[in-house]
């Protein structure tokens, strides 16, 4: 590396710790305050560390609606995904291995869901008709309606590379579609399933616009949505308020940890091919 | 078939006796006080009647809210019980066709006539009973200020505006508050203004439903624009006007940094809850109009407590409600909330010791005529935008005579979602 | 008789009956709605009403001139600056690897959360970001305040929260440049600025087509983070289609709220797909 490199380095480094890591350590710093301490909003540290007591008046907040967002998130996103993965997998497979008018149409139809917006009011005329608004299956469905077309891109696109024989081996020994897909191509997908995962995980989990709309109630509540409900309870507990946003951005930032590289190949491959 | 309706009958007969046990439920707004209110009369309730008891939800304030109780309503999903506001809003809800009249109910000759107008439907049943007290809309002022200025109690606009000049010439505090991050307090100089209005224009709610009168060409009703206009121009807001919160609000008058708050007295609440060493520092008055012999104070009717329609319990439920709006029902509000404003059923009575804020207050409605419902209590149409339009006037951004004639195409798109006519 | 395909269409049956209960049938619902008065008590038929309302009423007009000012605002500074930071980032500097982890973290990070943070820095008299300004003797301007800057404040917002993905699609795109290009370059004797202009911006263009596209349909499209930090405010100078439409459903104006969702589709149909098939074909053609 040049010296050249390593001053620009320096410099770059700089300035992203401004612009991109203040911020969040003020969250941290103020998180970790009392509400007198935090009210004038400044990068002094704490005056008294009270990380522990914030923590527990948070989580105590509404009757532990924190808990509850969390579980309400969590099924959410764990049983959108599961559907995405299976049924997401099954479309991609068909459009990929069998290029057809249907198909063309099918897909033309799921990538247009990546572009149009969705027509919410009707949506919830939909969702009342079928008994669905205000449940969590009602906001699973909507996940996966959502999620779709990210989903069927990223795995009609790795499909491709899978060879046609394997299918044909299957078939000559006299295996259903069910099987060849469930037993052999399945299987094969498990790289981009797991970023798929990741990358859905991360989208489902921090989508606020759609439970807005489609998840009122207190009982339905999710983590995004405590943020904005408990702004005005916290309005001059900004301590807790920066607490809040600490405990919901952890999920997330463990996700970033861990799969750093599914979420860069995903991110990428989805949108340079969308 | 008429077995069956005898069943039916048997089965009414025991559930009005109260000999099964039911178990009502209850939509509340989830503002601290509405809760404990909830709880307080639930509670009391089924102390009397150990049959009845309750299950209580909560909803959101605001827009949010609204949609909730609408869309239950709409598909038959109410609660047996929900509060909800009187007025222009409960209109929208379409009582006629949804709510469960209640003019029968035992207490009812106790209600307030000028109320009970207010939860009419067109039909000219009644659906609901005062569930706290009456609000009035005014200015909180701050008492040392006023005391340490020599400032007296303005009875006209300009009396008001020259007490705003003193104390900026001759203090650093700010003359007025405003909190524009809760856009809905902006709204408080038009709406508050109304009992100006109606001192000059009489017959303006009912020529302002047939779409005859306009805010934008009655002088008298462009006048809370205009005074919202002057005070900004003056430069009497505080600094952070546009930034600050309705809490910020009720600290800066309670605080002394601002010397005026204009705000409903449900704020009292906040002002105990937040500030309860400072309550005898702030005082209430009316929001002057421009003559000092006509001065009164535009009131909020309560919110009220409403059944709809489809609920499977409508004996008990009345009974319920006729207890909420008898003496005994204000007893328990009084022991859990103390009183912000007068109740608006016969036989009530406010407690001994008031704040100061609310017993200046009361003057108001012991003088006949000092009183005037706001707007949205005497006609069916509010507009939903005009928050963000005092804000825009508030902040300079807009004048008072656009805001106002904007101000109108926004009511005449709420007359035209209700299907009104001439619109 | 044909044999039956191993690829059975009835594989599109599951995800198929979710995408068209929930996503097209109110899609093509919200043609019809969008003409009604409309809440959740009746549906009357109002003609066009809810658009010609939609044109004529200024600050519903302000909104679809600000999702307009706001979606290419964003995107443009995402394009320019997620291919300068993704130079910088792939030039071998010192601490590379961390940095761009560094640039895409607030792409993961709730975008409530984000607006409720600037919302606190952005405060005119106590915010941070002001504070800091009047250390060094500048009168910071109301961010979120003043009614010309409110909405370029959440531009810019959301250029921060948004340009590590344009980054890390731009990192995506460079490393696809083969060494090549940039040696004959060299040879030629093109100086790095050159070899920027006639090298790596031609050669990165299919990122940088996927770049404008998705922040535009996401700029277009953006509500939380409006609705976090000005809900449309001061007055309605922030307000964008999205905020509008929220907005017009919690009124109860179920009908113009429609309306607006399907003059959004449009928009987005009529500017997006345009101007993806030129970009294409201009990729074609270089």
């Amino acid at each position: 590396m040049t010296r050249r490199g390593y001053i620009i380095g320096a410099i770059s480094l700089l300035v992203a710790f401004v612009v991109f890591v203040i911020p969040f350590l003020f969250v941290a710093i103020n998180a970790m305050k009392t509400a007198q301490d935090a009210s004038s909003l400044d990068f002094s540290l704490p005056e008294r560390w009270v990380f522990w007591e914030n923590l527990v008046t948070t989580v105590q907040t509404r009757d532990y609606a924190l808990l509850l967002a969390y579980w309400n998130s969590i099924v959410i996103t764990v049983c959108a995904i599961a559907l995405l993965v299976v049924f997401g997998a099954m479309v991609g497979f068909v459009i990929q291995r069998r290029p057809s008018r249907t198909s063309r149409v099918v897909y033309a139809f799921i990538l247009a869901g990546l572009m149009i917006p969705p027509a919410v009011v009707p949506t919830i005329w939909v969702l009342q008709g079928i008994n669905l608004f205000k449940t969590l299956n009602g906001m699973i469905l909507i996940q996966v309606a959502y999620g779709l077309g990210f989903t069927v891109l990223l795995y009609r696109a790795f499909i491709s590379t899978i060879p046609r024989e394997l299918d044909e081996a299957a078939i000559i020994d006299g295996a259903k579609p069910w099987q060849i897909f469930f037993r052999v191509v399945l299987p094969l997908l498990k790289p981009v399933t797991l970023t798929i995962i990741v990358v859905q995980s991360i989208t489902i989990f921090n989508d606020f616009t759609h439970p807005l709309y489609y998840l009122p109630g207190r009982e339905n509540i999710t983590v995004q949505l405590t943020l904005y409900n408990f702004q005005s309870q916290f309005v001059s507990q900004m301590n807790l308020l920066f607490m809040n946003i600490l405990l919901i951005t952890i999920p997330p930032l463990l996700v970033f940890i861990f799969f750093n590289r599914q979420i860069v190949a995903g991110m990428t491959s989805g949108a340079v091919k969308g | 078939m008429s077995r069956l309706t005898t069943t039916t009958a048997i089965a009414l007969t025991l559930s009005a006796g109260g000999a099964l046990a039911q178990e009502l439920t209850f939509l509340t707004d989830s503002s601290a006080d509405s809760v404990a209110v909830t709880e307080a009369l639930t509670a009391a309730y089924t102390e009397m009647n150990p049959d009845v008891t309750f299950s209580i939800e909560t909803r959101p304030g605001g827009g949010e809210g609204d949609n909730i109780v609408k869309t239950r309503l709409a598909t038959g999903e109410m609660t047996d019980l929900f509060i909800y506001n009187s007025g222009s809003l409960l209109q929208a809800l379409r009582p006629d066709r949804t709510l469960l009249p209640i003019d029968d109910i035992e207490s009812f000759d106790l209600l307030n006539e000028a109320y009970v107008s207010t939860v009419q439907g067109p039909e000219g049943n009644t659906y609901g009973v005062p569930y706290e007290t009456a609000q009035g809309g005014g200015i909180y002022y701050h008492k040392p200020t006023y005391e340490e200025l020599g400032l007296e109690i303005p009875r006209t606009w300009d009396e008001f505006m020259a007490n705003n000049a003193t104390i900026a010439e001759e203090t650093d505090i700010a003359p007025i508050a405003q909190s524009y991050r809760d856009t809905w307090t902006s709204q408080l100089f038009v709406l508050a203004d109304f009992y100006n209005v109606l001192q000059e224009e009489p017959d303006f709610p009912e020529e302002y439903t047939n779409n005859e009168a306009k805010y934008a060409d009655t002088p008298a009703a462009r006048r809370g624009f205009e005074k919202l206009q002057e005070a900004y121009e003056a430069g009497y807001f505080n600094e952070d006007f546009g930034a600050a919160t309705y809490d910020d609000g009720v600290a800066m008058v309670a605080t002394g940094e601002a010397a005026h708050y204009p705000m409903l007295t449900f704020a009292v609440g906040l002002f105990q809850q937040n500030h309860p060493d400072l309550m005898e520092d702030v005082g209430f008055f009316a929001q002057p109009g421009d003559d000092a012999e006509a001065n009164g104070l535009t009131v909020w009717m309560p919110t009220s407590l409403y059944a709809p329609a489809s609920t499977e319990h409508p004996e008990t439920v009345k009974d319920f409600m006729s207890f909420v709006a008898s003496p005994a029902g204000c007893e328990v509000v009084n022991e859990t909330i103390g009183a912000t404003g007068p109740y608006l059923v016969e036989g009530c009575e406010l407690p001994e010791e008031v704040p100061g804020m609310v017993a200046d207050m009361l003057p108001y409605f012991e003088e006949e005529g000092r009183t005037a419902p706001a707007l949205e209590f005497l006609s069916p149409i509010k507009g939903p935008a005009l928050e963000q339009l005092t804000v825009e006037v508030g902040s300079g951004i807009r004048d008072a005579q656009s805001g106002a004639e904007l101000y109108d195409q926004d009511v005449a798109k709420q007359a035209r979602q209700l299907g009104l006519e001439n619109w | 008789m044909r044999r039956k395909s191993p690829y059975p269409y009835w594989f599109f049956l599951p995800a198929g009956a979710i995408f068209l209960v929930l996503f097209i049938l109110p899609t093509v619902a919200s043609f019809y709605f969008s003409l009604t008065y409309w809440d959740p008590f009746e549906a009357r038929f109002a003609g066009w009403d809810n658009y010609v309302q939609f044109f004529s009423e200024p600050f519903l007009v302000r909104g679809l001139t600000n999702t307009l000012v706001f979606a290419f605002l964003t995107s443009g500074l995402k394009t320019v600056l997620g291919l300068l930071l993704a130079v910088l980032l792939t030039s071998g500097i010192f601490a590379q690897g961390f940095l761009r982890s560094v640039v895409f973290f607030p792409v993961l990070v709730s975008t409530i959360g984000v607006g409720l943070l600037f919302q606190e820095l952005m405060h005119p008299t106590e915010g941070a970001i002001n504070l800091a300004l009047a250390a060094v003797g500048i009168d910071g301007p109301g961010w979120l305040t003043n009614p010309s800057l409110a909405l370029i404040s959440v531009a810019l917002v959301d250029v921060w929260r948004g340009v590590g993905l344009a980054t890390l699609i731009y990192i995506a795109g460079l490393a696809t440049i083969g060494q090549e290009y940039y040696e004959a370059a060299r040879i030629d004797g093109a100086t790095r600025l050159q070899q920027f202009w006639r090298v790596t911006v031609p050669l990165v263009r299919p990122a940088t087509t996927t770049v404008i596209i998705l922040s535009l349909i996401g700029g277009l499209r953006l509500f939380d983070l409006i609705w976090a930090m000005t809900r449309g405010g001061p007055g309605f100078s922030s307000d964008v289609l999205a905020s509008v439409i929220y907005k017009q459903y919690q009124a109860g104006f179920w009908g113009l709220s429609t309306a607006g969702n399907v003059i959004l589709f449009l928009m987005i149909a009529f500017i997006v797909a345009p101007l993806a098939w030129w970009l294409n074909r201009r990729e074609l053609e270089a």
